[in-house]
């Protein structure tokens, strides 16, 4: 196996030993990007020359044995719609062309800080508005266990890197299933924390109230190395919430039995694919024989989820979007005229059709008239399925559903329906909703595509979701599945 | 018919908290443009808005003020809108759940002007236009994420003086409680007025505009006289007054329209997911309410108790806080009120006003008048080397010590010397002895100028006045006796 092709946590051991040195990964993982990235269209833009700068003094302290943390000499993709300083952050959209923040993401700077090798930036849906990474105005990505296949959005590009060994881990971020979709069409473990976790300073705002920053690895170890890296209050984030810090991968080893596990009916009626279904029941299956207690309930409200969802998300987004006007960064349209045909040329032209959509939806919610019918309407649901997960929370530790009702479907096939990419998002926007904690792991291969186990926890329960996805990944081998190298169609022998 | 006017106030103050409210820049006016902004007040994509809680602070202050109910729990709100001035295109501010609510404030009448609300939220960046042929518009975001209070009165004023009076009283409270400097010409303060007419006697409410453009407080009463007569015009002759906003030309004294009702924007308000709600401990809303100051009013009804000061002088010396405070810091060096108040009322506000200066730039040590009044209480000086002295003391920073000595200023009241003075200045003007003996006694005023002239002005007057009477007094028995000897002299 190629060293790009390891865990987090066996780069750190190998590190520890002394047996390899960041700059060896590092040009492990470049040789895996000057092959595959072509094909894949994984990155926006690559910042080799800072990461190998990185690695060699990185290196230098690995042969000191003095690393700076768990992820010093680590390269890590990241997002596109994180900012980090002096690097143009354009959330693969025309608008924000040329924007060069002068401050750094929150979390970025975290992994900086602990000597992480920012490798560069990946591709994702336009302002993390879509399901598939084919909304991005620059490419889109291709899935790495067939290219025929989307890989999942918005942070398709970060699933696709690690997936493909072009990073050993990534940031994403998700707002309605933006990590754990591309995750599990990718075979890769993918975490959303907990709203308020992670501070969202410096990550460009899609709908505030649903947005989180979550890490995206081979698997539920190198999760909860990379959550215990960027989590934590941040003075500069209000909706941070303060907290001890926490080592999430100190109750991994933990067996599950005494644990309960809820299966929501409404996530396995109509609508799911039966070899996603069989896949997912087997999984549990597993579960149960590691010890865990496996009980049936209701969410009743799972119908609405996505309406609500998509209301309120449009609406936040129709607001948060509204400052790219052109005038003072990003993209600017040539010609002087009057200032409202100067602002409608600017967005026409630098806005795609998806974010268009959901602006012209979100600024419908919110007007006048509508509000009450659409927006407060919404809001009062959200309650609702908020009081309906805790109610569920009292009886189980833990829900298991799939994390995407299909397989990975291919690419173009869902751009002319927007309704059927939104269905996509079914069954990882309710958790969104409830600002809960909701990791996706690789549970099994249909035709040959990945299908992924979605976990959701209580607020804040990061470190027992984690716990469920390692004790499962420990007795199981479909996240050391690989697409290329020696793991090559590694799925076969499982 | 006779109409009455139904006005209603909006008052906009810019918090004086060193921080923007969002961000760490600073508020000061006056910088060089854009110098003080960040990535928060910018609206940078990806940053994030952090409440100020001193802004918190200094409108929960002003609600106590003006005797509000506090929210226990309110929260921010976006007003969505374009415009280059402001960056994010939408303002931060508060919609359905303001800090404060239901407070009032009463006019001299005694009527009480009712205070529906008080909100906190960002000000805008400054737009300065090229002349029109340049056709450009520069942006100044330093004043972006600024703090302001916005205050809402009910419909409850009747005439521009009240407004004016509402206003002024506003401004004094705002000004005593710290949390604004409340300078209009320099946009700290700004005022925009609803106005609608009635038939005089009846309930039902006209059709109003809102006045905008209101640069002070004489603008505000003019520009409501404007509207009141151009309203009641429009209704004599039977026609509707439309529901517009109207800005008031200050070159023109008028108004004109600005924009009509159909043109009135939907701001498409939500609460700021970025925020969190403002949630209220009573005991913090209890320990600002201990320490708020003596607010004018109280003050006022105290300088008259206390110090017996006419309510004349209590009005204009609480007009500032910072000319109370000086007023009582004098008595704590020399007590003498009405001295004291005479002394700020005339020559303090006299050589303010030529110098241009506000009390709130007022850098005279009150010690130094407290000092000045004592010496001239003794006899040491008079009142008109006081002026001089104090004239001094307010340009120059000097003590009064400092200054009577280096000039060598003094207070001569030695009769002996005095009464030879005296008697020299009538032997030199037998002119104007005799017309002051002949009955023109405005003559004893040029005398009493040439003794002092003598003198440098260092004669102490009150015994310049008793001896010049003596001496005088004495002239005329000689003229009488020699007059009489005469007479004798003729009859025998
Ligand atoms: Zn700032």
């Amino acid at each position: 196996m190629e060293l790009c092709d390891l865990t987090l946590h066996e780069i750190k051991d190998l590190f520890v030993k002394k047996e390899v040195l960041p700059s060896m990964v590092l040009a492990s993982v470049v040789r895996r990007i000057r092959e595959v990235e072509e094909s894949l269209g994984a990155y926006l833009a690559l910042d080799l020359e800072a990461a190998f700068a990185a690695a060699q003094a990185a290196d230098g302290r690995i042969k000191e044995g003095k690393a700076l943390g768990v992820l010093d000499g680590i390269p890590v993709a990241i997002k596109d719609n994180l900012c980090q300083a002096g690097k143009e952050t354009t959330c693969a959209s025309r608008i924000l062309q040329g924007f060069v923040p002068p401050y750094t993401a929150t979390a970025v700077q975290k992994l900086l800080d602990q000597g992480a090798l920012i490798l560069g930036r990946t591709n994702m849906d336009e302002f993390a508005m879509g399901s598939s990474t084919e909304n991005s105005a620059v490419k889109p990505t291709r899935n790495p266990w067939d290219p025929r296949w989307v890989p999942g959005g918005s942070s398709g590009g970060s699933a696709v890197a690690v997936a493909a060994g072009e990073a050993i881990a990534a940031l994403g971020s998700d707002t309605g299933g933006s990590i754990r979709q591309p995750a599990a069409f990718c075979g890769v473990t993918g975490l959303k924390p907990t709203y308020g976790l992670v501070s969202r300073y410096g990550l460009v705002a899609f709908a505030s109230s649903f947005d989180q920053i979550g890490p995206i690895t081979k698997d539920a170890e190198d999760c909860a190395l990379l959550l215990s890296a960027i989590a934590g209050f941040d003075p500069l984030d209000s909706t941070s919430v303060q907290g001890e810090a926490v080592d999430y991968t100190k109750d991994l080893e933990r067996e599950l039995t005494g644990r309960t596990l809820g299966l929501p009916r409404e996530y396995f009626g109509e609508g799911l694919d039966d070899e996603v279904r069989r896949i997912i029941m087997a999984a549990v299956a597993q579960l149960e024989e590691l010890g865990a207690r496996i009980v049936e309930l209701s969410l009743k409200l799972t119908e609405y989820a996505l309406p609500v969802y998509y209301l309120i998300s449009s609406a936040e987004a129709s607001s948060n979007l509204a400052r790219y006007d052109g005038i003072r960064y990003g993209r600017a349209v040539a010609g002087r005229e009057d200032l409202a045909t100067y602002y409608t040329r600017t967005r026409s032209e630098g806005f795609g059709p998806e974010v268009k959509r959901r602006i012209m939806l979100g600024t419908y919610a919110l007007s006048a008239g509508y509000y009450e019918a659409y927006y407060q309407k919404a809001q009062q649901v959200r309650t609702l399925i908020c009081r309906e997960f805790e109610e569920a929370f009292r009886a189980v530790d833990a829900i298991v559903t799939p994390t995407s009702p299909t397989l990975p479907f291919r690419a173009g096939e869902r751009l002319t329906d927007p309704l059927a990419m939104y269905l996509s998002d079914v069954c990882t926007v309710p958790v969104n909703i409830a600002g809960l904690p909701a990791l996706s792991v690789p549970c099994g291969f249909a035709q040959g595509a990945p299908v992924g186990m979605q976990i959701i926890g209580r607020p804040f329960a990061e470190a027992a979701i984690l716990q469920i996805a390692h004790q499962y990944q420990k007795v199981t081998a479909f996240h050391r599945a690989r697409p290329y190298g020696a793991g090559r169609g590694g799925q076969d022998g499982l | 018919m006779d109409f009455e006017a139904v006005i209603g106030l909006e008052v906009h103050a810019e918090l004086a908290t060193t921080a923007k409210i969002f961000c760490g820049c600073s508020t000061k006016y006056g910088a060089g443009p854009n110098t003080q902004t960040c990535p928060v007040c910018l609206g940078l994509p990806g940053t994030l808005p952090v409440l100020n809680e001193k802004v918190v602070e200094y409108c929960i202050r002003a609600g106590l003020a003006l005797n509000c109910r506090i929210a226990g729990y309110s929260k921010l709100d976006r007003k969505n809108y374009f415009y280059p001035d402001l960056p994010k295109a939408y303002q931060i501010s508060q919609y359905d759940l303001p800090l404060c609510r239901d407070g009032f404030l009463p006019l001299a009448s005694g009527k009480t002007i009712r205070i529906t609300r008080i909100h906190i939220e960002e000000d805008a960046g400054k737009l300065i236009h090229s002349a029109e042929e340049e056709r450009y518009s520069l942006v100044d975001y330093n004043r972006t994420g600024v703090p302001l209070i916005e205050i809402v009165t009910a419909p409850d004023l009747a005439t521009p003086e009240e407004a004016v009076e509402f206003l002024e009283k506003l401004r004094r409270i705002l000004m005593y409680l710290g949390i604004s400097d409340c300078k209009m010409e320099e946009g700290s303060l700004r005022c925009d007025a609803n106005i609608s007419l009635k038939p005089a006697g009846t309930p039902q409410l006209g059709t109003k505009t809102e006045l905008k453009n209101i640069n002070s407080f004489k603008a505000l009463g003019r520009a409501l006289a404007y509207e009141i007569e151009r309203q009641s015009e429009l209704l004599m002759e039977g026609k509707a007054v439309k529901q517009e906003t109207r800005k008031w030309e200050e070159a023109k004294q008028r108004t004109l329209p600005l924009r009509s009702k159909e043109e009135t924007q939907d701001y498409r308000y939500f609460p700021d997911p970025d925020l969190v709600p403002i949630e209220l401990d009573p005991a913090y809303v209890a320990e600002i309410a201990a320490s708020l100051p003596e607010l004018p009013e109280a003050k006022k009804r105290r300088l008259i108790e206390e110090y017996h000061l006419p309510e004349y002088d209590a009005d204009l010396i609480t007009g500032s806080k910072h000319l109370a405070d000086f007023f009582e810091a004098v008595l704590k060096h020399y007590f003498s009120p009405k001295a004291a108040s005479n002394w700020i009322m005339g020559e303090l506000l006299r050589l303010m006003g030529e110098a241009g200066l506000t009390p709130e730039d007022l850098t005279v040590n009150p010690a130094h008048l407290g000092d000045l009044l004592r010496r001239i209480d003794q006899g040491e000086i008079s009142v008109s080397q006081g002026k001089n002295v104090f004239e001094r003391v307010f340009r120059t920073g000097a003590s009064p010590e400092e200054i009577i000595e280096a000039e060598g200023i003094r207070q001569i009241s030695d009769e002996a010397w005095l009464r030879t003075v005296v008697a020299q200045v009538l032997k030199d003007n037998p002119q104007s002895v005799g017309d002051y003996l002949g009955g023109k006694t405005k003559a004893a005023q040029f005398l009493t100028g040439q003794v002092m002239r003598v003198t440098k002005g260092q004669a102490n007057p009150q015994v310049i006045k008793v001896l010049l009477a003596q001496e005088l007094a004495k002239v005329r028995k000689k003229t009488e006796e020699t007059a009489g000897l005469a007479r004798e002299n003729k009859d025998l």
